[in-house]
């Protein structure tokens, strides 16, 4: 167990540093760095004066190891627009982000756990169409759409949940059903195939023939197998709704760690999208190396592996 | 010797098809009744039938169905799931499959008893224990705290036998125990089998298509064939005088040292079983019969040979003496 663990760890050290390239190179790609950090109407010399002072007439590589050291120890530096550190900018909006994915997450549980499972026991009846045609529907529907939808009926039309802004509880429940809604489909057939799946095997078989009440049969025996794809997949759409989460704190004007990402995009605030990116890697690798641990300890055959 | 399970007309259907066409058997107390056939005939599904454990659109009815005099037809699913693995217990062909992968030895044999008898955990795994041990599996205490991957075939089946007995069942019902397993492995488990129905006072009902094994450890034997038990006898008497073509069509596929001869090929039935929807009349196994002839077509007798030897074929009893061997 633990040396799964380790080596799940070392694994996601490598993803973590090879992200940092990436996201250091991709920056440097979008266009001349000193140029829009100076701005429209500066001169040919101003350019260069911006040019030494950010250290940009440095060879790429000098650049890339100043940085990836000084992020190693949390230091992203200053951001070139919000005139503050970028460790301080990430701080203050990392919770909202982290309010909004776990709404989302809970929310897609608790729709799509019962949902699958009803959809698996009463198989190719019209409750599992329902949950079937559910399902692509959901698929179909892209979330800034949804999104929109939800304001006009219940921010605009209904009144009852503000359709922008940070402040209080209210603000996270209609991205929190957005956000969930880009999981749930997934999540719901996955549950429904495994619970089919394990509902037919011969250890459910067994558990039958052993007299065991049908609550138990389904929620001890079958569950337990049938969430481990679930876990993992459920760990691959969090990623999702963490670049998801971008395109919904934009539309709803949530001051999260995606719209930080959305502005400092818009204005070249390379530091800042640098830094945001690495974040978000990081969080997936960690959900990752979650989603292991609790497959491990969900299936026993993977615990010596 | 009083009937501990008695089937009698079981029908069990799955849409089109029927599976068992009115199969009686019934198991004796303290004895070892075989079903016996080829693949597809019916024998396992009118086990898990009696279990009411059918895979869904099972369908199943009987003119009667008891157990111990209760009659397993008009329980509710709460009162049979009450009976299984409690007073009726079952174990299967696949032992690498049958038992839950997430799960410890220790706590899928732990609840079998805490759900029918109550009592601690500890208690039960006590229990679990000392059966391990009677079945032959060494170090039960280890084994307890492991997972059905770390076992193999054998003990797996080994556990299943121990699991099923965690109530001191009256039935045991074994769906081709050893099918799985290499033949070293078989004999252990059907010695273990024999002498746990010794110890525990058990019934076994076993299912099998292997004559070696019914020979060895039967008391009486129903032979069935495209879902109808077309043959009962004691064992004994079954391997002396075989009266229905099919049976006879079985035995003459086993080798028997000593009987048969070098370099003469052993007997083999051509075909297989055929499907049978609903509307069939007369004898299934025409089709494959050297026998049949046109009667075979119509309804055909139940044949009584001595008390507890019966046949279904439109054939005379003894009419095999009469042929040249």
């Amino acid at each position: 167990m633990l040396r799964l663990i380790a080596r799940r760890l070392a694994l996601g050290v490598l993803v973590a540093l090879t992200v940092m390239t990436l996201a250091f190179l991709l920056t440097r790609l979008s266009g001349d760095l000193a140029v829009s950090i100076a701005g429209p109407q500066a001169t040919q010399a101003d350019v260069e004066i911006v040019r030494k002072a950010y250290g940009l007439d440095r060879p790429l590589y000098v650049q890339f190891f100043a940085w990836t050291g000084r992020a190693m120890v949390g230091d992203f530096g200053q951001s070139y627009f919000f005139k503050d550190s970028v460790a301080n900018l990430i701080q203050k909006r990392l919770p909202v982000t982290l309010t909004l994915g776990l709404v989302g997450l809970s929310l897609a549980l608790i729709v799509s756990l019962p949902l699958g499972i009803l959809a698996a026991l009463r198989e190719n009846s019209w409750i599992d169409r329902g949950v079937t045609l559910f399902t692509m529907v959901g698929q179909a529907v892209p979330s800034f759409w949804l999104a929109l939808i939800l304001m006009i009926v219940l921010g605009l039309q209904l009144g009852i949940l503000p359709i922008s802004g940070t402040g209080t509880w209210q603000h996270f429940v209609m991205p929190g059903i957005v956000l969930a809604f880009t999981a749930i489909p997934a999540l719901t057939r996955l549950t429904r195939s495994g619970m089919i799946e394990a509902m037919a095997s011969d250890y459910i078989r067994t558990a039958r023939a052993k007299g065991l009440s049908r609550a138990r049969i389904i929620f001890k025996h079958a569950l337990r197998n049938a969430a481990i794809p679930v876990v993992s997949i459920a760990a691959v759409q969090l990623g999702f709704m963490l670049g998801g989460s971008i395109v919904i704190e934009t539309v709803f004007a949530l001051h999260g760690v995606g719209y930080l990402g959305w502005e400092s995009i818009a204005k070249n605030d390379f530091p800042v999208v640098q830094a945001v990116v690495l974040v978000l890697a990081v969080f997936y690798i960690g959900l990752t190396l979650l989603a292991d641990i609790l497959n491990a300890l969900l299936d026993p055959r993977l615990r010596t592996g | 010797m009083s009937a501990l399970l008695e089937v009698e007309e079981l029908q069990v259907s799955f849409g089109r098809t029927a599976a068992v066409r009115g199969a009686s058997f019934r198991v004796a107390k303290g004895e070892t009744h075989c079903l016996v056939g080829e693949s597809g005939c019916g024998k396992s599904v009118s086990a898990l039938a009696v279990m009411n454990l059918l895979a869904r659109g099972g369908q199943r009815s009987a003119k009667r169905m008891s157990f111990a005099g209760t009659d397993l037809t008009s329980l509710s699913d709460r009162e049979m799931a009450r009976l299984r693995g409690n007073r009726m217990a079952m174990i299967f062909q696949e032992p690498m499959t049958s038992l839950n992968p997430a799960f410890t030895i220790g706590s899928q044999m732990a609840e079998v008893l805490t759900r029918h008898k109550g009592g601690s955990r500890a208690a039960a795994l006590d229990r679990a224990a000392e059966l391990m041990g009677r079945v032959g599996i060494t170090a039960p205490g280890m084994r307890l705290g492991q997972f059905p991957h770390q076992l193999s075939g054998g003990l797996r089946q080994r556990v299943m036998i121990a699991m099923a007995l965690m109530c001191d069942p009256e039935l045991l019902i074994a769906d081709e125990p050893t099918t799985a397993l290499d033949v070293t492995v078989q004999a252990q488990i059907l010695r273990l089998l024999a002498s746990l129905k010794r110890e525990f006072g058990l019934s076994i009902l076993l299912i099998t298509h292997d004559l070696g094994i019914v020979a060895r450890v039967a008391d009486h034997v129903s032979v069935m064939y495209a879902g109808e038990v077309v043959e009962r006898a004691p064992t004994a008497e079954l391997f002396r005088a075989p009266q229905h073509p099919y049976t006879r069509g079985l035995l003459s596929c086993v080798p028997v040292p000593g009987r048969v001869q070098r370099d003469k090929p052993l007997g083999s039935i051509p075909g297989i079983v055929p499907a049978i929807g609903a509307g069939f009349a007369g004898c299934a196994f025409r089709s494959r019969c050297a026998h049949a002839n046109e009667t075979c077509t119509r309804a055909i007798p139940r044949r009584p040979m001595g008390d507890a030897h019966d046949y279904l074929c439109r054939l005379e009893p003894g009419w095999a003496e009469l042929q040249p061997a």
